[in-house]
Protein backbone atom coordinates (compact mmCIF):
# COMPACT_ATOMS: atom_id res chain seq x y z
CA UNK A 1 0.00 0.00 0.00
CA UNK A 2 1.63 3.72 -0.58
CA UNK A 3 2.24 5.90 1.87
CA UNK A 4 -0.41 8.20 3.50
CA UNK A 5 0.29 11.75 2.61
CA UNK A 6 -2.29 13.67 4.04
CA UNK A 7 -3.90 12.75 7.07
CA UNK A 8 -7.12 14.62 8.16
CA UNK A 9 -7.98 14.15 12.26
CA UNK A 10 -11.53 15.09 13.36
CA UNK A 11 -11.57 18.74 11.22
CA UNK A 12 -14.63 20.77 12.76
CA UNK A 13 -15.27 24.43 11.12
CA UNK A 14 -18.72 26.21 12.59
CA UNK A 15 -19.56 29.62 11.09
CA UNK A 16 -22.20 30.52 14.30
CA UNK A 17 -24.52 28.33 14.30
CA UNK A 18 -23.60 26.44 11.23
CA UNK A 19 -21.50 23.13 12.03
CA UNK A 20 -19.64 23.19 8.13
CA UNK A 21 -17.46 20.64 9.16
CA UNK A 22 -18.10 18.18 11.75
CA UNK A 23 -15.04 16.24 12.62
CA UNK A 24 -14.24 15.00 9.15
CA UNK A 25 -10.90 12.55 8.84
CA UNK A 26 -9.88 10.84 6.28
CA UNK A 27 -6.56 9.94 4.19
CA UNK A 28 -5.03 10.66 0.98
CA UNK A 29 -2.14 8.70 0.22
CA UNK A 30 0.73 9.62 -2.22
CA UNK A 31 0.29 9.23 -6.33
CA UNK A 32 -3.74 8.65 -6.19
CA UNK A 33 -6.84 11.20 -7.24
CA UNK A 34 -8.51 11.12 -4.74
CA UNK A 35 -12.22 12.68 -5.03
CA UNK A 36 -14.03 14.18 -2.67
CA UNK A 37 -17.78 14.65 -3.42
CA UNK A 38 -20.91 15.69 -2.04
CA UNK A 39 -24.04 17.76 -2.31
CA UNK A 40 -23.95 21.61 -2.60
CA UNK A 41 -23.12 23.29 0.84
CA UNK A 42 -21.50 19.94 1.97
CA UNK A 43 -18.63 21.16 3.43
CA UNK A 44 -16.45 20.44 0.40
CA UNK A 45 -14.72 23.90 -0.26
CA UNK A 46 -14.70 24.51 3.62
CA UNK A 47 -12.63 21.38 3.89
CA UNK A 48 -10.14 22.83 0.56
CA UNK A 49 -10.28 26.39 2.58
CA UNK A 50 -8.80 24.68 6.00
CA UNK A 51 -6.46 22.23 4.14
CA UNK A 52 -4.89 25.10 2.48
CA UNK A 53 -4.84 27.56 5.40
CA UNK A 54 -7.47 30.02 4.45
CA UNK A 55 -9.64 28.89 6.83
CA UNK A 56 -8.37 27.90 10.78
CA UNK A 57 -10.05 25.17 12.18
CA UNK A 58 -12.28 25.02 14.85
CA UNK A 59 -11.22 21.50 16.02
CA UNK A 60 -8.85 18.94 14.73
CA UNK A 61 -6.25 19.15 12.27
CA UNK A 62 -3.47 17.78 9.23
CA UNK A 63 -1.01 16.15 9.32
CA UNK A 64 0.94 16.11 5.98
CA UNK A 65 4.09 14.13 4.41
CA UNK A 66 4.54 13.20 7.89
CA UNK A 67 4.42 16.47 10.39
CA UNK A 68 1.48 19.04 10.89
CA UNK A 69 0.55 21.87 9.06
CA UNK A 70 0.16 24.87 10.84
CA UNK A 71 -3.30 26.60 10.76
CA UNK A 72 -3.53 30.28 9.12
CA UNK A 73 -0.42 30.23 7.05
CA UNK A 74 -1.26 30.43 3.16
CA UNK A 75 1.83 30.79 2.21
CA UNK A 76 3.55 27.58 4.68
CA UNK A 77 0.80 25.32 3.42
CA UNK A 78 2.22 26.55 -0.35
CA UNK A 79 5.62 25.97 0.69
CA UNK A 80 5.33 22.81 2.15
CA UNK A 81 3.56 21.51 -1.28
CA UNK A 82 -0.06 21.99 -1.43
CA UNK A 83 -1.60 23.74 -4.35
CA UNK A 84 -5.09 24.85 -5.31
CA UNK A 85 -7.71 26.27 -8.06
CA UNK A 86 -11.01 27.86 -6.91
CA UNK A 87 -14.17 26.68 -7.70
CA UNK A 88 -14.74 30.48 -8.50
CA UNK A 89 -11.73 31.12 -10.83
CA UNK A 90 -9.46 33.43 -9.38
CA UNK A 91 -6.52 34.87 -11.73
CA UNK A 92 -4.52 37.91 -11.72
CA UNK A 93 -7.20 38.87 -14.79
CA UNK A 94 -4.89 41.62 -15.63
CA UNK A 95 -2.00 39.91 -15.93
CA UNK A 96 -0.50 37.72 -19.07
CA UNK A 97 -1.45 33.41 -18.67
CA UNK A 98 2.63 33.72 -18.06
CA UNK A 99 3.22 35.92 -15.57
CA UNK A 100 0.22 34.51 -13.31
CA UNK A 101 2.48 31.49 -13.94
CA UNK A 102 5.37 32.66 -12.91
CA UNK A 103 3.65 34.02 -9.60
CA UNK A 104 3.12 30.41 -8.90
CA UNK A 105 7.41 30.12 -8.69
CA UNK A 106 7.43 32.39 -6.11
CA UNK A 107 7.52 29.99 -3.34
CA UNK A 108 10.07 27.86 -5.26
CA UNK A 109 12.60 30.90 -5.51
CA UNK A 110 14.88 32.81 -3.69
CA UNK A 111 15.74 36.35 -4.36
CA UNK A 112 14.42 39.15 -2.51
CA UNK A 113 13.72 43.00 -2.77
CA UNK A 114 17.45 43.85 -2.43
CA UNK A 115 18.31 41.48 -5.27
CA UNK A 116 15.42 43.00 -7.47
CA UNK A 117 16.40 46.36 -7.17
CA UNK A 118 19.99 45.69 -7.86
CA UNK A 119 19.49 43.50 -10.60
CA UNK A 120 22.17 40.66 -9.53
CA UNK A 121 23.29 38.05 -11.88
CA UNK A 122 21.83 35.60 -9.99
CA UNK A 123 18.54 37.51 -9.71
CA UNK A 124 18.41 37.63 -13.44
CA UNK A 125 19.43 33.86 -13.95
CA UNK A 126 16.70 33.07 -11.51
CA UNK A 127 14.20 35.21 -13.58
CA UNK A 128 15.10 33.74 -16.48
CA UNK A 129 14.52 30.15 -14.70
CA UNK A 130 11.07 31.12 -13.31
CA UNK A 131 10.13 32.70 -17.21
CA UNK A 132 11.42 28.94 -18.85
CA UNK A 133 9.78 27.06 -16.08
CA UNK A 134 6.13 28.65 -16.65
CA UNK A 135 6.75 28.87 -20.50
CA UNK A 136 7.08 24.70 -19.83
CA UNK A 137 4.11 24.86 -18.00
CA UNK A 138 2.20 26.86 -20.13
CA UNK A 139 2.91 23.80 -22.78
CA UNK A 140 2.03 20.76 -20.68
CA UNK A 141 -1.78 22.11 -20.14
CA UNK A 142 -1.59 23.14 -23.86
CA UNK A 143 -2.39 26.82 -23.25
CA UNK A 144 1.03 28.23 -24.68
CA UNK A 145 -0.06 30.28 -27.36
CA UNK A 146 -2.29 32.43 -25.41
CA UNK A 147 0.96 33.36 -23.36
CA UNK A 148 1.36 36.65 -23.69
CA UNK A 149 -2.73 37.62 -23.48
CA UNK A 150 -4.13 38.97 -20.09
CA UNK A 151 -5.87 36.32 -17.92
CA UNK A 152 -8.89 37.56 -18.27
CA UNK A 153 -8.98 37.62 -21.65
CA UNK A 154 -8.78 33.53 -22.35
CA UNK A 155 -11.64 31.35 -22.56
CA UNK A 156 -13.07 30.19 -19.70
CA UNK A 157 -11.96 26.20 -20.37
CA UNK A 158 -8.42 28.12 -20.84
CA UNK A 159 -8.61 29.89 -17.61
CA UNK A 160 -9.03 26.69 -15.74
CA UNK A 161 -6.00 24.99 -17.67
CA UNK A 162 -4.43 28.43 -16.58
CA UNK A 163 -5.28 28.10 -13.05
CA UNK A 164 -4.05 24.85 -12.88
CA UNK A 165 -0.32 25.54 -13.96
CA UNK A 166 -0.10 28.20 -11.80
CA UNK A 167 -1.26 25.86 -8.54
CA UNK A 168 1.52 23.06 -10.49
CA UNK A 169 4.29 25.77 -10.70
CA UNK A 170 4.31 25.92 -6.75
CA UNK A 171 5.75 22.05 -7.52
CA UNK A 172 2.78 20.44 -4.94
CA UNK A 173 2.80 17.29 -3.56
CA UNK A 174 -0.54 17.43 -3.44
CA UNK A 175 -3.05 19.53 -6.27
CA UNK A 176 -6.26 20.28 -4.72
CA UNK A 177 -8.70 21.06 -7.70
CA UNK A 178 -12.01 22.99 -6.34
CA UNK A 179 -14.30 21.57 -9.41
CA UNK A 180 -12.20 21.70 -12.44
CA UNK A 181 -14.90 21.02 -14.63
CA UNK A 182 -17.64 23.06 -13.81
CA UNK A 183 -19.13 24.80 -16.50
CA UNK A 184 -17.04 22.76 -19.19
CA UNK A 185 -18.89 20.81 -22.15
CA UNK A 186 -18.07 17.23 -22.64
CA UNK A 187 -15.37 17.78 -25.03
CA UNK A 188 -13.63 20.18 -22.48
CA UNK A 189 -14.16 18.17 -19.85
CA UNK A 190 -12.92 15.00 -21.40
CA UNK A 191 -9.43 17.15 -22.16
CA UNK A 192 -9.23 17.74 -18.47
CA UNK A 193 -9.88 14.06 -17.55
CA UNK A 194 -6.50 13.81 -19.69
CA UNK A 195 -5.06 16.33 -17.98
CA UNK A 196 -5.33 15.08 -14.17
CA UNK A 197 -4.89 11.54 -15.37
CA UNK A 198 -1.20 13.08 -16.97
CA UNK A 199 -0.59 14.98 -13.72
CA UNK A 200 -1.05 11.20 -11.50
CA UNK A 201 1.26 9.65 -14.16
CA UNK A 202 3.55 12.32 -13.84
CA UNK A 203 3.68 11.88 -9.70
CA UNK A 204 1.56 14.68 -8.03
CA UNK A 205 -1.29 13.67 -5.93
CA UNK A 206 -4.79 15.08 -7.03
CA UNK A 207 -7.41 16.30 -4.51
CA UNK A 208 -10.55 16.57 -6.60
CA UNK A 209 -13.78 18.20 -5.34
CA UNK A 210 -16.22 17.88 -8.58
CA UNK A 211 -20.07 17.38 -9.21
CA UNK A 212 -19.54 15.53 -12.39
CA UNK A 213 -20.14 11.83 -10.83
CA UNK A 214 -19.02 10.38 -13.75
CA UNK A 215 -15.88 12.01 -14.22
CA UNK A 216 -14.96 11.33 -10.45
CA UNK A 217 -16.04 7.63 -10.44
CA UNK A 218 -14.02 7.30 -14.02
CA UNK A 219 -11.06 9.02 -12.93
CA UNK A 220 -10.42 8.64 -8.67
CA UNK A 221 -8.64 6.35 -6.96
CA UNK A 222 -10.57 6.46 -4.12
CA UNK A 223 -13.91 8.86 -3.02
CA UNK A 224 -15.05 9.88 -0.30
CA UNK A 225 -18.82 11.36 0.06
CA UNK A 226 -19.37 13.98 2.67
CA UNK A 227 -23.24 15.11 3.72
CA UNK A 228 -23.73 18.12 5.72
CA UNK A 229 -20.03 18.27 6.78
CA UNK A 230 -20.10 14.83 8.04
CA UNK A 231 -18.35 12.10 6.42
CA UNK A 232 -20.17 9.47 4.55
CA UNK A 233 -17.92 6.69 3.34
CA UNK A 234 -14.25 6.85 2.37
CA UNK A 235 -13.96 4.04 -0.43
CA UNK A 236 -12.79 3.33 -4.02
CA UNK A 237 -15.46 4.38 -6.36
CA UNK A 238 -16.81 0.80 -6.99
CA UNK A 239 -18.07 0.77 -3.47
CA UNK A 240 -19.30 4.38 -3.15
CA UNK A 241 -21.46 4.31 -5.96
CA UNK A 242 -23.67 1.05 -4.75
CA UNK A 243 -23.91 2.58 -1.10
CA UNK A 244 -27.21 3.58 -0.30
CA UNK A 245 -25.81 6.49 2.48
CA UNK A 246 -24.51 8.00 -0.66
CA UNK A 247 -27.87 7.74 -2.95
CA UNK A 248 -29.60 8.85 -0.17
CA UNK A 249 -27.49 12.01 0.71
CA UNK A 250 -28.04 12.86 -3.49
CA UNK A 251 -31.59 11.85 -3.74
CA UNK A 252 -32.78 12.57 -0.68
CA UNK A 253 -34.26 10.59 1.60
CA UNK B 1 3.19 82.85 -26.62
CA UNK B 2 6.39 82.60 -24.78
CA UNK B 3 4.59 82.78 -21.19
CA UNK B 4 2.61 79.80 -22.40
CA UNK B 5 6.19 77.71 -23.22
CA UNK B 6 7.88 79.05 -20.74
CA UNK B 7 4.73 78.57 -18.18
CA UNK B 8 4.05 74.79 -19.65
CA UNK B 9 8.34 74.26 -19.24
CA UNK B 10 7.98 75.34 -15.58
CA UNK B 11 5.30 72.80 -15.29
CA UNK B 12 6.65 69.88 -16.35
CA UNK B 13 9.47 70.69 -14.13
CA UNK B 14 7.56 71.11 -11.15
CA UNK B 15 5.23 68.10 -12.53
CA UNK B 16 7.97 65.98 -12.09
CA UNK B 17 8.40 66.35 -8.88
CA UNK B 18 4.83 65.73 -7.44
CA UNK B 19 4.51 62.66 -10.18
CA UNK B 20 7.19 61.11 -8.02
CA UNK B 21 6.03 61.48 -4.53
CA UNK B 22 1.93 60.77 -6.16
CA UNK B 23 3.93 57.06 -7.53
CA UNK B 24 4.90 56.39 -3.65
CA UNK B 25 1.02 57.65 -2.52
CA UNK B 26 -0.24 55.48 -5.47
CA UNK B 27 2.02 52.22 -4.79
CA UNK B 28 0.92 51.56 -1.26
CA UNK B 29 -2.98 52.71 -2.04
CA UNK B 30 -2.96 50.31 -4.80
CA UNK B 31 -1.42 46.94 -2.53
CA UNK B 32 -3.42 47.99 0.63
CA UNK B 33 -5.82 50.53 0.15
CA UNK B 34 -4.07 52.83 2.43
CA UNK B 35 -3.35 56.92 2.20
CA UNK B 36 -0.31 57.88 3.45
CA UNK B 37 -0.48 60.43 4.69
CA UNK B 38 2.76 60.71 5.94
CA UNK B 39 4.92 60.24 2.58
CA UNK B 40 5.26 64.27 2.63
CA UNK B 41 6.80 63.96 5.65
CA UNK B 42 9.26 61.63 4.27
CA UNK B 43 9.70 63.82 1.34
CA UNK B 44 10.23 66.65 4.03
CA UNK B 45 12.91 64.07 6.00
CA UNK B 46 14.47 63.28 2.71
CA UNK B 47 15.51 66.91 2.13
CA UNK B 48 17.00 67.82 5.37
CA UNK B 49 18.73 64.96 5.19
CA UNK B 50 20.43 65.92 2.18
CA UNK B 51 21.30 69.24 3.39
CA UNK B 52 22.62 67.82 6.76
CA UNK B 53 24.98 65.26 4.56
CA UNK B 54 25.91 67.56 1.47
CA UNK B 55 26.86 70.19 4.60
CA UNK B 56 29.00 67.78 6.48
CA UNK B 57 30.87 66.26 2.92
CA UNK B 58 31.18 70.01 1.88
CA UNK B 59 32.84 71.34 5.05
CA UNK B 60 35.28 67.88 4.54
CA UNK B 61 36.51 69.49 1.36
CA UNK B 62 34.50 67.67 -1.71
CA UNK B 63 33.37 69.30 -4.96
CA UNK B 64 29.69 70.40 -5.05
CA UNK B 65 28.39 68.05 -6.88
CA UNK B 66 30.00 64.81 -5.30
CA UNK B 67 28.60 66.60 -1.62
CA UNK B 68 25.28 66.49 -3.32
CA UNK B 69 25.02 62.98 -5.22
CA UNK B 70 26.76 61.90 -1.41
CA UNK B 71 23.65 63.70 0.32
CA UNK B 72 21.56 61.83 -2.59
CA UNK B 73 22.00 59.07 -1.58
CA UNK B 74 22.13 59.22 2.27
CA UNK B 75 18.78 60.81 1.80
CA UNK B 76 17.19 57.69 -0.54
CA UNK B 77 19.21 54.98 2.43
CA UNK B 78 17.46 57.07 5.10
CA UNK B 79 14.01 57.43 3.87
CA UNK B 80 13.90 53.56 2.70
CA UNK B 81 14.57 53.14 6.01
CA UNK B 82 11.97 55.29 7.66
CA UNK B 83 9.52 54.15 4.83
CA UNK B 84 10.09 50.36 6.27
CA UNK B 85 9.91 51.49 9.92
CA UNK B 86 6.51 53.51 9.58
CA UNK B 87 5.26 50.43 7.60
CA UNK B 88 6.45 48.47 10.51
CA UNK B 89 5.55 50.34 13.24
CA UNK B 90 2.73 52.27 12.48
CA UNK B 91 0.68 50.05 10.27
CA UNK B 92 1.32 46.60 10.25
CA UNK B 93 -0.47 46.42 13.79
CA UNK B 94 -3.43 47.66 12.09
CA UNK B 95 -3.23 45.66 8.78
CA UNK B 96 -6.75 44.40 9.95
CA UNK B 97 -8.25 46.81 11.43
CA UNK B 98 -11.21 49.18 9.92
CA UNK B 99 -9.58 51.17 6.95
CA UNK B 100 -9.95 54.56 9.04
CA UNK B 101 -7.92 53.35 11.97
CA UNK B 102 -4.89 53.52 9.85
CA UNK B 103 -5.84 56.40 8.07
CA UNK B 104 -5.66 58.30 11.48
CA UNK B 105 -2.54 57.01 12.22
CA UNK B 106 -1.34 57.90 9.02
CA UNK B 107 -2.29 61.31 10.08
CA UNK B 108 -0.55 61.09 13.60
CA UNK B 109 2.67 59.73 11.79
CA UNK B 110 2.72 62.90 9.91
CA UNK B 111 2.44 64.91 13.06
CA UNK B 112 5.23 63.08 14.75
CA UNK B 113 7.59 63.17 12.00
CA UNK B 114 7.42 67.01 11.44
CA UNK B 115 7.74 67.60 15.12
CA UNK B 116 10.79 65.04 15.25
CA UNK B 117 12.61 67.29 12.51
CA UNK B 118 11.39 70.31 14.04
CA UNK B 119 13.62 69.11 16.98
CA UNK B 120 16.33 68.04 14.70
CA UNK B 121 16.50 70.75 12.18
CA UNK B 122 14.91 73.81 13.63
CA UNK B 123 12.49 75.79 13.05
CA UNK B 124 14.61 77.85 10.96
CA UNK B 125 14.29 77.90 6.76
CA UNK B 126 17.27 76.19 6.11
CA UNK B 127 19.10 77.08 2.74
CA UNK B 128 19.52 73.95 0.30
CA UNK B 129 23.26 74.25 -0.55
CA UNK B 130 23.66 74.46 -4.65
CA UNK B 131 25.29 71.57 -6.46
CA UNK B 132 24.83 72.31 -10.03
CA UNK B 133 26.10 75.33 -12.33
CA UNK B 134 23.61 77.63 -12.82
CA UNK B 135 23.31 77.18 -17.07
CA UNK B 136 20.56 78.88 -18.88
CA UNK B 137 18.99 77.50 -21.78
CA UNK B 138 16.91 79.22 -24.24
CA UNK B 139 14.45 77.38 -26.76
CA UNK B 140 12.15 79.84 -28.95
CA UNK B 141 12.00 82.48 -26.52
CA UNK B 142 11.97 80.49 -22.90
CA UNK B 143 14.14 79.72 -21.47
CA UNK B 144 14.86 76.99 -18.67
CA UNK B 145 18.07 76.08 -16.39
CA UNK B 146 20.44 73.37 -15.99
CA UNK B 147 18.38 72.04 -12.62
CA UNK B 148 15.36 72.38 -14.82
CA UNK B 149 16.96 69.73 -16.86
CA UNK B 150 18.32 67.60 -14.11
CA UNK B 151 15.13 67.19 -12.53
CA UNK B 152 12.97 66.18 -15.53
CA UNK B 153 16.12 63.58 -16.89
CA UNK B 154 16.25 62.40 -13.36
CA UNK B 155 12.61 61.74 -12.90
CA UNK B 156 12.01 60.48 -16.18
CA UNK B 157 14.96 57.90 -15.81
CA UNK B 158 13.89 57.11 -11.88
CA UNK B 159 9.94 56.30 -13.35
CA UNK B 160 11.46 54.34 -15.83
CA UNK B 161 13.28 52.28 -13.66
CA UNK B 162 10.22 51.71 -11.52
CA UNK B 163 8.31 50.75 -14.60
CA UNK B 164 10.94 47.76 -15.26
CA UNK B 165 11.04 46.83 -11.68
CA UNK B 166 7.15 46.25 -11.69
CA UNK B 167 6.31 45.10 -15.22
CA UNK B 168 10.28 42.80 -15.72
CA UNK B 169 10.61 41.24 -12.33
CA UNK B 170 9.77 38.74 -10.11
CA UNK B 171 9.14 41.42 -7.18
CA UNK B 172 7.04 43.61 -9.32
CA UNK B 173 5.14 40.83 -10.42
CA UNK B 174 4.27 39.73 -6.42
CA UNK B 175 3.16 43.64 -6.38
CA UNK B 176 0.98 43.48 -8.84
CA UNK B 177 -0.50 39.88 -7.85
CA UNK B 178 -0.93 41.17 -4.35
CA UNK B 179 -2.84 43.86 -5.42
CA UNK B 180 -5.27 42.43 -7.83
CA UNK B 181 -5.74 39.63 -5.23
CA UNK B 182 -3.72 39.28 -1.65
CA UNK B 183 -5.43 35.96 -1.02
CA UNK B 184 -4.77 33.85 -3.93
CA UNK B 185 -1.36 35.65 -4.62
CA UNK B 186 0.06 34.48 -0.35
CA UNK B 187 -1.16 30.41 -2.01
CA UNK B 188 1.21 31.09 -4.69
CA UNK B 189 3.84 31.75 -1.76
CA UNK B 190 3.74 35.42 -1.71
CA UNK B 191 5.00 36.91 1.14
CA UNK B 192 1.86 39.70 1.34
CA UNK B 193 4.15 41.41 4.71
CA UNK B 194 7.24 41.85 2.26
CA UNK B 195 5.97 43.16 -0.44
CA UNK B 196 4.06 45.64 1.39
CA UNK B 197 6.99 46.32 2.67
CA UNK B 198 8.72 46.62 -0.83
CA UNK B 199 6.09 49.39 -1.68
CA UNK B 200 6.67 51.62 1.40
CA UNK B 201 10.54 51.20 0.87
CA UNK B 202 10.31 52.14 -3.32
CA UNK B 203 8.23 54.39 -2.51
CA UNK B 204 10.23 56.32 0.05
CA UNK B 205 13.31 55.89 -2.21
CA UNK B 206 11.18 57.59 -4.83
CA UNK B 207 9.93 59.98 -2.52
CA UNK B 208 13.57 60.82 -1.25
CA UNK B 209 14.98 61.91 -4.55
CA UNK B 210 11.65 64.02 -5.27
CA UNK B 211 12.88 65.78 -1.96
CA UNK B 212 16.38 66.43 -3.28
CA UNK B 213 14.76 67.71 -6.43
CA UNK B 214 12.66 70.17 -4.68
CA UNK B 215 15.53 71.42 -2.38
CA UNK B 216 17.58 72.17 -5.25
CA UNK B 217 14.56 73.42 -7.61
CA UNK B 218 13.66 75.98 -4.60
CA UNK B 219 17.13 76.15 -2.63
CA UNK B 220 15.10 76.23 0.80
CA UNK B 221 13.78 73.86 3.03
CA UNK B 222 11.86 73.85 6.17
CA UNK B 223 10.01 71.01 8.47
CA UNK B 224 6.81 72.14 6.86
CA UNK B 225 7.58 71.69 3.24
CA UNK B 226 5.82 68.39 3.20
CA UNK B 227 2.46 69.06 4.31
CA UNK B 228 1.64 71.15 0.76
CA UNK B 229 4.11 69.08 -1.06
CA UNK B 230 2.11 65.89 0.25
CA UNK B 231 -0.87 67.31 -0.53
CA UNK B 232 -0.70 68.32 -3.79
CA UNK B 233 1.18 64.69 -4.84
CA UNK B 234 -2.16 63.26 -3.18
CA UNK B 235 -4.14 65.44 -5.46
CA UNK B 236 -2.04 64.17 -8.29
CA UNK B 237 -2.06 60.79 -7.41
CA UNK B 238 -6.00 61.13 -7.67
CA UNK B 239 -5.92 62.74 -10.77
CA UNK B 240 -4.50 59.79 -12.44
CA UNK B 241 -6.56 57.66 -10.93
CA UNK B 242 -5.16 56.18 -7.62
CA UNK B 243 -3.67 52.73 -7.48
CA UNK B 244 -2.89 53.40 -11.04
CA UNK B 245 1.12 53.59 -11.63
CA UNK B 246 0.90 55.36 -15.20
CA UNK B 247 -2.01 57.78 -13.90
CA UNK B 248 0.47 58.80 -11.13
CA UNK B 249 3.11 59.98 -13.67
CA UNK B 250 0.72 61.55 -16.29
CA UNK B 251 -1.67 63.29 -13.18
CA UNK B 252 1.55 64.39 -11.45
CA UNK B 253 3.18 66.29 -14.78
CA UNK B 254 -0.69 67.11 -15.75
CA UNK B 255 -1.16 68.96 -12.32
CA UNK B 256 2.28 70.57 -12.87
CA UNK B 257 1.26 71.91 -15.63
CA UNK B 258 -1.93 73.27 -14.55
CA UNK B 259 -0.70 75.27 -11.34
CA UNK B 260 2.32 77.06 -13.70
CA UNK B 261 -1.05 77.99 -16.50
CA UNK B 262 -2.76 79.34 -13.67
CA UNK B 263 0.22 81.21 -12.01
CA UNK B 264 1.19 82.74 -15.39
CA UNK B 265 -2.53 83.48 -16.26
CA UNK B 266 -4.87 84.18 -12.91
CA UNK B 267 -3.20 88.19 -12.95
CA UNK B 268 -4.89 88.89 -16.69
CA UNK B 269 -8.05 86.82 -15.63
CA UNK B 270 -8.63 88.62 -13.02
CA UNK B 271 -7.40 91.84 -13.64
CA UNK B 272 -4.47 91.89 -11.45
CA UNK B 273 -7.15 91.20 -8.56
CA UNK B 274 -5.34 87.35 -7.70
CA UNK B 275 -1.97 87.58 -7.84
CA UNK B 276 0.61 83.98 -8.57
CA UNK B 277 0.99 83.31 -5.14
CA UNK B 278 -2.37 82.13 -5.74
CA UNK B 279 -1.20 79.38 -7.40
CA UNK B 280 -2.03 76.49 -4.95
CA UNK B 281 -6.04 76.98 -5.47
CA UNK B 282 -5.81 75.31 -8.76
CA UNK B 283 -4.58 72.10 -7.38
CA UNK B 284 -7.83 71.56 -4.91
CA UNK B 285 -9.89 73.10 -7.62
CA UNK B 286 -9.04 70.08 -9.59
CA UNK B 287 -9.22 67.75 -6.89
CA UNK B 288 -13.07 69.15 -6.30
CA UNK B 289 -13.34 68.59 -10.06
CA UNK B 290 -12.33 65.23 -10.20
CA UNK B 291 -14.02 64.02 -6.99
CA UNK B 292 -17.37 65.46 -8.37
CA UNK B 293 -16.80 64.11 -12.11
CA UNK B 294 -14.99 61.25 -12.41
CA UNK B 295 -14.19 60.16 -8.88
CA UNK B 296 -11.81 57.41 -10.19
CA UNK B 297 -9.20 59.54 -11.71
CA UNK B 298 -8.40 60.24 -16.03
CA UNK B 299 -7.00 56.99 -16.10
CA UNK B 300 -8.86 54.79 -13.16
CA UNK B 301 -11.01 51.91 -13.41
CA UNK B 302 -13.13 50.28 -10.73
CA UNK B 303 -10.67 47.35 -11.14
CA UNK B 304 -7.76 48.50 -12.28
CA UNK B 305 -4.41 47.19 -12.89
CA UNK B 306 -2.98 47.98 -9.26
CA UNK B 307 0.61 47.91 -8.32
Amino acid sequence: MAETLLAATAVAKHFGGVKALRDVSLTIRSGEVYGLIGPNGAGKTTFFNCLTGLYVPDGGGFEFAGAPLVADAPQQAAARGIARTFQNIRLFGNMTALENVMVGRHVRTRAGVIGAMLQTAATRAEEAAIRQKAIDLLHYVRIEDRADDLARNLSYGDQRRLEIARALATEPKLLCLDEPAAGMNATETEALRDLIDGIRRDGTTVLLIEHDVKLVMGLCDRVAVLDYGALVIEDVPAVVQKDPRVIEAYLGA
Amino acid sequence: MDIFLQQIINGVVQGSIYALVALGYTMVYGIMGLINFAHGEVVMIGTLVTITVAGLLAAAGLPPILAGLGGLIAAVLCCMALGWGLERVAYRPLRNAPRLTPLITAIGMSIVLQNVAMIAWGRNYLTFPAFLPKANFEVAGAHFTAIQLFIVIVAAATMAGLMLLIYRTKLGMAMRATAQNPAVASLMGVNIDRVIAAAFVIGSALGAVAGVMVGTYYEIAHYQMGFMLGLKAFTAAVLGGIGNLAGAMAGGVLLGIIEALGAGYIGSLTGDFLGSHYQDIFAFVVLIVVLMFKPSGLFGEKTGDRA
